[in-house]
Formats: structure tokens, C-alpha cells, sequence
């Protein structure tokens, strides 16, 4: 066992290499709502990372703060090295991204939607139109490419919108469930884009979804997130064997329970502070464990 | 269950879906300019090249689908064919010896401009809710140099229906100046007042945030700025209150240098073009600082 996550992230030298991600104790909130409560998180340098917890967590408030989205202050985010609130544009230039909405612009065609991110990630024309196909192809749309987008199934949008995050070459590459909405196989196809493309270029994925099997298939590291901040962390594995030994089940659990262990637990928090207070603290030990 | 399907069914509905799905069989695609980042552009350059950008998208956009030229360009044909035609025979309106249609036409063209770059505000709330517009505020584009190209697009756009509208109203027989320059000048006209207003649109999006609220300002401030312009009578059968509000009105000076421009009216054109490029600065420099609210 090794040693703890929190540590690691306080104390880290902002400009390591070896870290993509850190949040040290961002918050956020949305008037009285706090959607992102202290979150501690390092996303190492060619990892896959998800990002796991129920609706409402604050996933999608802690990656919008992550790419420039959201004014945090300075000193709580750093995008390798980069704090977003000085150095926007650094950022943005490392960073590919798809939102948790599908977002292809349906009057204009897949390759028309690449070229304009082609464009505003300033790719010479020269080379415009082969880095376009190039970044159409790793998604498998080079056949509907000349298609408007509007025609595309969900599945389609998806990888269109994979293709316009990766026409940039991105070090870092943030998806907010980028299979949200797809069956199985489009789903598989999807993560299949993900994986080709990162074995070749060794970018950093950062991602979150509600799908638990494929958090454990295709993420290096996962954590849970529970109104606003970390409540567990590992490879799905660690998370697994500690959820298995804490609850002394005699079958290892699935991811699945792990979440529920995590996060389901709603209506015992219903009895608020001292539930909350014990699930923080079990959390710290878990974290510090199998981080 | 921890174990996932590894080997999907070959069917799907998705049918491009297919292959990614056995990437064992499939050979190895060349990804080679994927993994250099492209080189920096900087200062000016970023700016004309995100405006190209949006030009582009917009012209794109027209090639696809021209319903909407059409569509637009029939309530300035109405309004030149019955407005225009009756007015001109009941000859109620001074115009120094033109004749009405002549003298409405330009009105008429900077109106059908307007309508189309305060729609272009709605818009950009519409690209803030499916996500495209989210997405282009995490690429390396300043607030202002999206704004400008957006400015520029929604400009393009007027520009193209402006053609429309001078094509209608020069077969309705309006003597318009054919000269290419006088021409140019008329394309530059429209794109400046178009960047304002849709700016001025992209502006009250920022601060109102919703497509609701922002439709039913823009219906609000289009017909005062309309008819508080030059657009149909000269400004001097105004009252006094009025005549105030037209100088202020940046369609005033769009009309005033289009009649002059295409029918040869006595015209402030050194004036008008300064205003309008000094209207379009500053819409510029305010609908950038607003629009960080639509992405929170
Ligand atoms: N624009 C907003 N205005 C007000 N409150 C918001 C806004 N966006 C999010 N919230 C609130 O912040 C909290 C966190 O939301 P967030 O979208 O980050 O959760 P999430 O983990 O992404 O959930 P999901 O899995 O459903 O996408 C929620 O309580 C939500 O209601
Ligand atoms: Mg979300």
C-alpha cells in the first residue's frame, strides 16, 4: 500500500511532469448551491481517470472549472503546471474537450465540424485537410464524413465530437460522459477511439461516467465524487478488494457496489451531520489506503 | 458484475460503428499529424483568423441550406411592393423630387440586414444550450476575437441578403447605382451595422441569459429602432423627441449612407462610416465582456 493521495497533492511541485490535473480544494458554487466542496484530485500524465459519482455530484462543475468554463480563483486548478486563472489560453491550447450534451453542429457536415476546430486551434491550412481527415478517420466516420451532422445517430455525434476534441493534438483530453445516451455497442466503439488514439499518442484522458463497467475496463485510476468532493480513490481494483474486505463479503464486489457503498447511501445521510461526518472519515482512510 | 463484454455482436444500428468494434481485424490507422500540437498563431492573427473561421461556418451554413435567404427575402419584397408601391402614389412623404420606392429601398435593405444580425444574438443563445458554443469557449480563442468573428458572420450573412434585397428592388425598377465601388461601399455599410446589432443582440443575451426573454426584447427593440430611423421619412417630419432618438440610432446612419450610396441622395458618408465603425468597436468590446456569463 502506498501513500496518501492528499499528500501527494498538497505538497506536489505544481510544474511535475508527471501530473496533468490539480485540484487542491476548489470549490464552486452556483449561488447557495455547493456544487464542488474542496476537491482534492491528481490526474497523472497518460493516465485514464474517471471521474465517478451519482447525478448531481458535481462532476461536470469540477471539469468545467478544470477547462477555463468557470472563473475559480487562482491557486485551486493546475492544467500541467498551468493555473487556469492566469494562463486561459495555455490551457486551452492542451486541452480537447466534449460536454456532456451532444454538440455537433448539425447545419454543417462531420468534416465541415472538424475543419472549424482545425481552424480555431490554428492549424495551418497546408495541413488542414489531411490532419482533418486523419482526425475524422480515427473515429471511423471517413464514409459519413461529407454527411450534415444533423443525419448522424447519437453514436455518430459522439465520435464526430471525439474527432473535433482530437484534431488538435490535446494533452489532455476531457470527456463529460461521452456515452451518455448509447447503446452497448456504440458504446464500445466509442472507448475504442479512446484507446487507439491514446496508445498513440499518450495523451491524458480525464472522464466521467455513470457506467461502472466501464469505469473498471478502461480506467486506469477511478474516484468517487459525493456532493462535491472525493470520497474514495484507487485503481478500480484497490476500490474493489477495500470495499470487499470493509464489508468482509466473501465474493469480491463489483464496481457497482462499490458506488453504492459510496454514494448510495442517500438515505442514510438523511440523517444528516453524523452520517456525513462518518462517511467523511471512512472516506479519508479508504483514500489514504488505496491511493 | 465486473466482467464486461469484451467481443460485441457485429450488428448494429449505428453501421459506422461497426469496424471500431473489432479493432484487432482492422489495420492500423495512420494518426501521424494527430500528435503534434499545431503551432501558435498570435496577437492580430488570432483575431482575423478566428473571424475567417466564423465567416466560413456561416457561408458553409448558406450552402447547405438557402431556405432562409428566400424565406427573409419576402418580407422586404412586401414591404417594397405594398408599402413601397402605394406610397409612392399617394406621394405624402417629402423626398426631395425621388420617387418613394426609390427612396425606401435602402430603408428597406438596412431593415432586412438588422432583423437578420439581432436574430444572430438569439442564436448564440441557442449554441450556448446545445454545447457548440461551450466548446468554442475552451478553444484558444479570446472572448473578443469570438465576438468579432461572430460580428463578421452575422455581417456576411446581412451582406448576402442585402444582394437579395437589391436584386427585388431593382426589378421593381429602383434606380440603383451599378458603379462596383459605390457597391463595395454598400457591402461594407451593411457589415458594419450588422456588427452592431448583433452585437447589441449578443450583448442583452449576455445579460438575460435565456432564448425566451431575448426573443421577446428583440421583437421589442427592432420596431422602435425601425421606425426611429430614417429608414421610412426624412427624420425632419419627426418630432422633436424623436429627431433626438434617430441621431442616436445607428440605422439612421446605415440608411443615410446606403441612399447614398445606391440612389445618389446627399449623403454624410465620412460620418456615417465613422459611426457605424465606432457602434461596432463598441459592441464588440461589450457583448466580449458579457458574454462569459452565457458559459457559467
Ligand atoms: N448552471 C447551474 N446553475 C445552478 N446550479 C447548478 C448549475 N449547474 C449545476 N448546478 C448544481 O450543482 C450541483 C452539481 O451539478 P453537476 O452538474 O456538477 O453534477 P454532475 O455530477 O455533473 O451530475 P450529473 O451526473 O447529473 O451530470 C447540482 O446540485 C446542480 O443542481
Ligand atoms: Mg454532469
Amino acid at each position: 500500500m502506498t501513500q496518501s493521495e492528499s499528500t501527494t497533492t498538497t505538497t506536489a511541485d505544481p510544474g511535475d511532469p508527471s501530473e496533468a490535473v490539480v485540484c487542491t480544494g476548489l470549490e464552486y458554487s452556483f449561488g447557495q448551491t455547493k456544487a464542488v466542496d474542496g476537491l482534492d484530485l491528481t490526474v497523472r500524465t497518460g493516465e485514464v481517470f474517471g471521474l465517478l459519482g451519482p447525478n448531481g455530484a458535481g462532476k461536470t462543475t469540477a471539469i468545467r472549472s478544470i477547462t477555463t468554463l468557470l472563473p475559480v480563483p487562482s491557486g485551486m486548478v493546475r492544467v500541467f503546471g498551468h493555473d487556469p486563472a492566469k494562463r486561459q489560453m495555455q490551457v486551452r491550447r492542451m486541452l480537447g474537450y466534449v460536454p456532456q450534451q451532444l454538440s455537433a453542429d448539425g447545419g454543417l457536415t462531420g468534416r465541415e465540424n472538424v475543419s472549424l476546430f482545425a481552424r480555431v486551434f490554428d492549424v495551418p491550412r497546408r495541413e488542414r485537410a489531411a490532419r482533418v481527415a486523419q482526425a475524422i478517420a480515427a473515429v471511423d466516420l471517413t464514409d459519413a464524413a461529407d454527411r450534415l451532422a444533423k443525419t448522424y445517430s447519437g453514436g455518430m455525434v459522439r465520435r464526430l465530437e471525439l474527432a473535433q476534441a482530437l484534431v488538435s493534438a490535446p494533452r489532455l483530453l476531457v470527456l463529460d460522459e461521452p456515452t451518455i445516451g448509447l447503446d452497448p455497442i456504440a458504446r464500445t466503439s466509442v472507448w475504442e477511439c479512446i484507446d487507439e488514439v491514446r496508445a498513440a499518442t499518450g495523451m491524458t484522458v480525464l472522464v466521467t461516467t455513470h457506467y461502472m463497467d466501464e469505469a473498471d475496463q478502461y480506467c486506469d485510476r477511478v474516484a468517487l465524487m459525493h456532493r462535491g468532493r472525493i470520497r474514495a480513490l484507487g485503481t478500480p481494483e484497490q476500490l474493489r478488494t477495500e470495499v470487499g474486505e470493509q464489508l468482509e463479503l466473501a465474493e469480491p464486489p463489483t464496481l457497482d457496489d462499490v458506488f453504492r457503498h459510496f454514494a448510495g447511501s442517500g438515505l442514510a445521510n438523511a440523517t444528516e451531520n453524523e452520517g456525513e461526518f462518518k462517511d467523511v472519515s471512512r472516506t479519508r482512510r479508504t483514500a489514504s489506503r488505496v491511493g | 458484475m465486473s466482467v464486461v463484454p469484451v467481443a460485441p455482436p457485429p450488428e448494429s444500428a449505428d453501421p459506422a460503428a461497426t469496424p471500431a468494434a473489432a479493432p484487432a481485424a482492422a489495420p492500423r490507422r495512420d494518426l501521424g499529424l494527430l500528435l503534434v500540437p499545431p503551432q501558435a498563431r498570435s496577437g492580430w492573427r488570432v483575431v482575423l483568423a478566428r473571424i475567417t473561421a466564423m465567416c466560413v461556418v456561416e457561408l458553409q451554413k448558406l450552402r447547405h441550406d438557402r431556405t432562409e435567404l428566400y424565406t427573409r427575402a419576402v418580407q422586404p419584397a412586401l414591404w417594397l411592393l405594398i408599402f413601397g408601391e402605394t406610397f409612392t402614389r399617394i406621394k405624402a412623404i417629402p423626398t426631395n423630387g425621388i420617387p418613394y420606392l426609390d427612396y425606401l429601398a435602402p430603408g428597406i435593405i438596412a431593415q432586412s440586414a438588422m432583423f437578420i444580425a439581432i436574430f444572430y444574438g438569439i442564436m448564440i443563445i441557442w449554441e450556448r444550450d446545445s454545447g457548440v458554443l461551450t466548446k468554442l469557449l475552451v478553444t484558444p480563442t479570446p472572448r473578443a476575437a469570438l465576438v468579432t468573428g461572430k460580428a463578421f458572420a452575422a455581417g456576411v450573412k446581412a451582406v448576402i441578403q442585402a444582394l437579395v434585397v437589391v436584386v427585388i428592388a431593382a426589378l421593381l425598377g429602383v434606380a440603383l447605382t451599378w458603379n462596383p465601388l459605390k457597391l463595395l461601399g454598400v457591402a461594407v455599410v451593411v457589415l458594419l451595422g450588422s456588427a452592431f446589432f448583433s452585437c447589441l443582440s449578443m450583448s442583452i443575451a449576455g445579460i438575460v441569459l435565456t432564448r425566451d426573454r431575448l426573443m421577446g426584447i428583440g421583437q421589442a427593440i427592432t420596431m422602435p429602432l425601425f421606425f426611429g430611423s430614417n429608414a421610412l421619412y426624412p427624420v425632419s417630419l419627426m418630432p422633436g423627441w424623436l429627431q433626438a432618438v434617430s441621431k442616436a440610432n445607428p440605422l439612421s446612419y446605415e440608411v443615410d449612407a446606403l441612399r447614398g450610396l445606391l440612389i445618389g441622395t446627399h449623403a454624410h458618408l465620412v460620418s456615417d462610416f465613422g459611426v457605424l465603425a465606432l457602434a461596432a468597436a463598441l459592441g464588440v468590446a461589450c457583448a466580449s465582456a458579457l458574454l462569459g456569463r452565457l458559459a457559467r
